[in-house]
């Protein structure tokens, strides 16, 4: 038995498990159009590579990764790109983005696809690989997979975490995929680990889901390498990852640090298993395990193509008349979707259909009571009642130094308030203010230091002008009527040197940076 | 549009946090009733009546919605509290004082529930001791003492009239407490063996005093199981009172009363659960609850032993209170990821 450590706090919220675990996952329906966002993943937009009008087949890159965080973007079935423009897409905000819209031919006819011959290649190949195949954290963070794969010039990771917690309620596609296709899964851990270099694999599964960790360990059992399933106990957010490394190996990984700084690296399970199909088959991520699940008539799971617009997923595990807004995500961290005519995104664990049942309005606030409860349930040990009296008095430099961005928003706190505060949206408040701000002195920084620039630009013209009068002066007085007076004329020439030098020496302690465009001139 | 998390659980709130307390008060009121007579059950309906009444007003004249904040029960604790620090026989209008100077100024003038800075109970009765300290040490005496009994009835005649049954007079139904004969006597160079050998005194503290503060430990113990308090307050509150007393206890063993008696008192039990613990006026870190508590019961010691007043429980509370934002800001809990240990 490995030894297991706790987390700070948590919550025990009711699970909701079994509404949709024991169904197998089913295939959803081709949609006759896919609209595939070119962010699906945190950092930089993809680049549309294709043009409206188009032909396109299953799997061809539509939108190449742009810049370094940033991964690629692929057609979910073969068909013909008829628009390229803003859609509603599952953002908290609710605003649009730019996506490739496919109009699909029902043939769903595959690109001619490449195996990875992890053997010949070297690793930086196979990551630039699986970058062009859009691999991002299925765990809800869908950060750029190559880049965690990478462990850096002389780093080792030793420890490889697989995140198969999933402490959401009502969340079931990670079980699910864990019950049925562990095998695959644990394909992918060991291709991770081998990038890594690192000799640990340990399979994190909390304790409500036996079904998963038998597979696991069956599936573990028939493998040539070792893969540690371990069930953690079953504590919201023990799938948070910072969480689920400190159960697993008692680390904390430092705050505004990695976790590779304490030699470990997490990956989602649903990762492990999408980079095993890029790998072994060449497949780019565009499907993934969806629940769809609360007020609806078939709740289960459903591999779906990405861009799948939610209200077809929604349509087809059946509406019921009480259903009252969708939640992607759980209810603790999940948020409302404002149009389901937004697609399914890598992002995209679940679609929770709210019902005036199951999620009752909530309570009336009342003032806070300072009981700390919420500094009890915090898994990252803030004290939140602080940071929430100094959110609301907008005192953003002491919710800082209070560690404000050392929350992970996992909404304990919010759980278990008597007065039922919305704290954590006091705290994105906080850190939206806080970034907002810096942004505002960055671009006054920015806007300074041009002024500047421009200021030492003309006084270096100025002294330039000085100069050059100062060197005819000695021609136009011989050319005048009036016999040159050699004394005065050394003594202006020396009086114009000292003023070039005096600006020069300014110059140079201003040191300006060469931030001058040509076009403010 | 609704932001995450979508919910909550189902029985959980401020009433249910102060209904909790309140339960936990059942006990010490019903065993106080028992030995002192009906008057602390009539005081304890008075002082919630009016601490309920003084809330609404304000409540009304702040512009928020009453209904709601009524229903908090914080003014119930505040006045239920109140009226067991007070004696038990208080007329009416000392009492309704006693509520206005917790409702009014320390709770609402201080911007209500959440923000005040001392603890309401502690204002109201440390307002009262300053102003009526005669009427204030007037407390019943108990039953098994007393020359004559006071029923329902009479009780309530003299609380809100005045009277007293013919023929009765006042000292026959009140004494000092124990904590007051103590210090009185002490001062008239008695030694604390003589002193304790008085009827007034049982096996630790005073005879049916230490009773009721039985039943305030068992009614604390039922706040810890149920989570409403932590450990660290009652801990820390009753190890200072102890230790304090323990050691001036051993520097004068027949001047100094020993620690148990000074646990025994009522009023430090009372502290160190209900007093102390209040989540608004107290420190809210684990190491910061501690120093707040330790240093509160060390005060209590020091102002019943040095000071010139029977009890320093308000006192101390109150002198604690001012320090609570300087001991929250030194004992912030080291964050995740920045090198500390789990506290």
């Amino acid at each position: 038995m490995r030894q297991l450590f706790r987390f700070h706090g948590g919550v025990h919220p009711p699970e909701h498990k079994a509404v949709s675990s024991a169904a197998p996952i089913v295939q959803a329906r081709l949609p006759q159009r896919l609209i595939v966002p070119l962010r699906q993943h945190i950092g930089t937009s993809a680049r549309a590579c294709v043009a409206v009008g188009d032909k396109v087949l299953k799997g061809q890159t539509i939108g190449r990764a742009e810049g370094y965080v940033s991964a690629a973007v692929h057609a979910p079935t073969s068909g013909t790109v008829v628009a390229i423009d803003m859609r509603p897409v599952a953002h908290p905000s609710g605003l649009s983005d730019l996506c490739i819209v496919i109009e699909a031919d029902g043939d769903d006819r595959w690109i001619e696809r490449t195996l990875l011959d992890l053997a010949r290649m070297d690793a930086s190949h196979v990551r630039n690989r699986l970058r062009d195949l859009g691999l991002a954290g299925l765990g809800g963070a869908v950060f750029p997979s190559f880049i965690k794969l990478n462990p850096g010039a002389t780093a080792k990771v030793p420890t490889l975490v697989i995140n198969g917690a999933e402490c959401e309620p009502w969340i079931t596609c990670d079980d699910r995929l864990m019950r049925e296709r562990a095998q695959d899964i644990l394909t992918g851990a060991r291709i991770m680990a081998t990038l890594l270099h690192a000799t640990d694999i340990l399979v994190g599964v909390e304790d409500n889901k036996p079904e998963a960790l038998a597979a696991l360990q069956a599936a573990a059992r028939s493998l040539d390498f070792p893969a540690d399933i371990v069930a953690v106990p079953t504590l919201y957010p023990g799938g948070g990852a910072k969480q689920l490394i400190q159960v697993l190996t008692g680390k904390e990984a430092p705050s505004g640090g990695r976790s590779t700084d304490i030699g470990v690296q997490c990956f989602n399970v649903g990762t492990a298993y999408a980079l095993a199909r890029a790998v072994q088959h060449g497949e780019p991520l565009m499907s993934r395990i969806v629940t769809v699940t609360g007020a609806v008539a078939r709740p289960q799971n459903y591999e779906v193509l990405l861009g799948t617009p939610m209200a077809e997923l929604l349509e087809q595990a059946g509406r019921t008349s009480e259903a009252n807004g969708v939640i992607m995500g759980g209810p603790m961290m999940g948020f409302d979707i404002a149009d389901t005519a937004a697609p399914v995104v890598k992002a995209t664990n679940c679609l929770l259909v709210k019902s005036p049942k199951l999620f009752p309005p909530l309570p009336r606030t009342m003032p806070c009571i300072r009981c700390g409860a919420c500094a009890r349930a915090c898994p990252a040990r803030l004290q939140p009642q602080e940071l929430y009296w100094f959110a609301r008095a907008k005192n953003f430099g002491k919710t800082q130094e209070y560690h404000l961005f050392d929350c992970i928003e996992c909404g304990c706190c919010n759980y278990v308030c008597p007065s039922h505060l919305p704290l954590v949206d006091y705290y994105r408040y906080a850190k939206s203010e806080i970034w907002a701000r810096e942004q505002e002195k960055n671009a006054a920084d920015l806007a300074r230091r041009r002024h500047e620039s421009r200021v030492s630009r003309l006084e270096r013209e100025k002294a330039e002008r000085a100069e050059r009068l100062a060197a005819k002066a000695p021609v136009k007085k011989a050319q005048a009527t009036v016999p040159p007076d050699s004394a005065q004329a050394a003594a202006r020439k020396a009086l114009a040197a000292e003023t070039l030098a005096r600006v020069q020496a300014k110059q140079a302690a201003a040191a300006p940076e060469p931030l001058d465009p040509p076009a403010s001139s | 549009m609704a932001v995450s998390p979508h919910i909550l659980p189902p029985a959980q709130s401020v009433t249910r946090v102060m209904a909790l307390v309140l339960l936990g008060l059942v006990p010490a009121t019903l065993v106080y009733a028992w030995l002192f007579g009906p008057a602390i059950l009539i005081n304890v309906a008075w002082a919630a009546l009016a601490c309920v009444g003084l809330e609404a007003i304000m409540l009304r004249l702040r512009g928020y919605p009453v209904r709601p904040y009524l229903g908090d029960l914080s003014a119930v604790l505040t006045g239920w509290l109140l009226a067991l620090s007070m004696p038990a026989l208080s007329p009416w209008w000392l009492t309704l004082t006693g509520c206005m100077l917790a409702i009014v100024v320390a709770k609402h003038l201080y911007g209500g529930l959440g923000q005040n800075v001392f603890n309401p109970a502690m204002v109201g009765y440390a307002g009262l001791l300053i102003s009526f300290p005669a009427l204030m040490t007037q407390w019943p005496a108990p039953l098994a003492l007393a020359h004559a009994q006071l029923g329902a009835a009479d009780s309530a005649q003299y609380i809100f009239a005045g009277h007293l049954p013919a023929g009765l007079k006042l000292d026959a139904i009140t004494s000092a407490t124990p904590l007051d004969t103590l210090r009185t006597q002490l001062k008239q160079d008695r030694t604390l063996s003589e002193i304790l050998r008085q009827p007034l005194f049982g096996h630790l503290g005073g005879k049916g005093f230490e009773l009721i503060a039985a039943a305030y430990l068992l009614g604390g113990a039922l706040l810890l199981a149920r989570k409403v308090i932590t450990w660290h307050v009652p801990l820390a509150y009753l190890a200072a009172v102890g230790l304090t007393a323990g050691v001036f206890h051993l520097y004068d063993v027949d001047h100094y009363a020993g620690p148990w008696f000074h646990l025994a008192a009522p009023s430090t039990m009372l502290a160190a659960f209900f007093i102390a613990t209040d989540p608004v006026t107290g420190a809210t870190t684990p190491r910061g609850k501690l120093i707040f508590a330790a240093g509160a019961g060390f005060l209590t010691v020091l102002i019943r032993i040095l000071g010139g007043y029977p009890d320093g429980v308000a006192f101390s509370i109150l002198l604690m209170n001012i320090c609570v934002p300087l001991i929250d800001a030194h004992t912030q809990p080291k964050v995740f990821g920045h090198g500390g240990d789990d506290a």
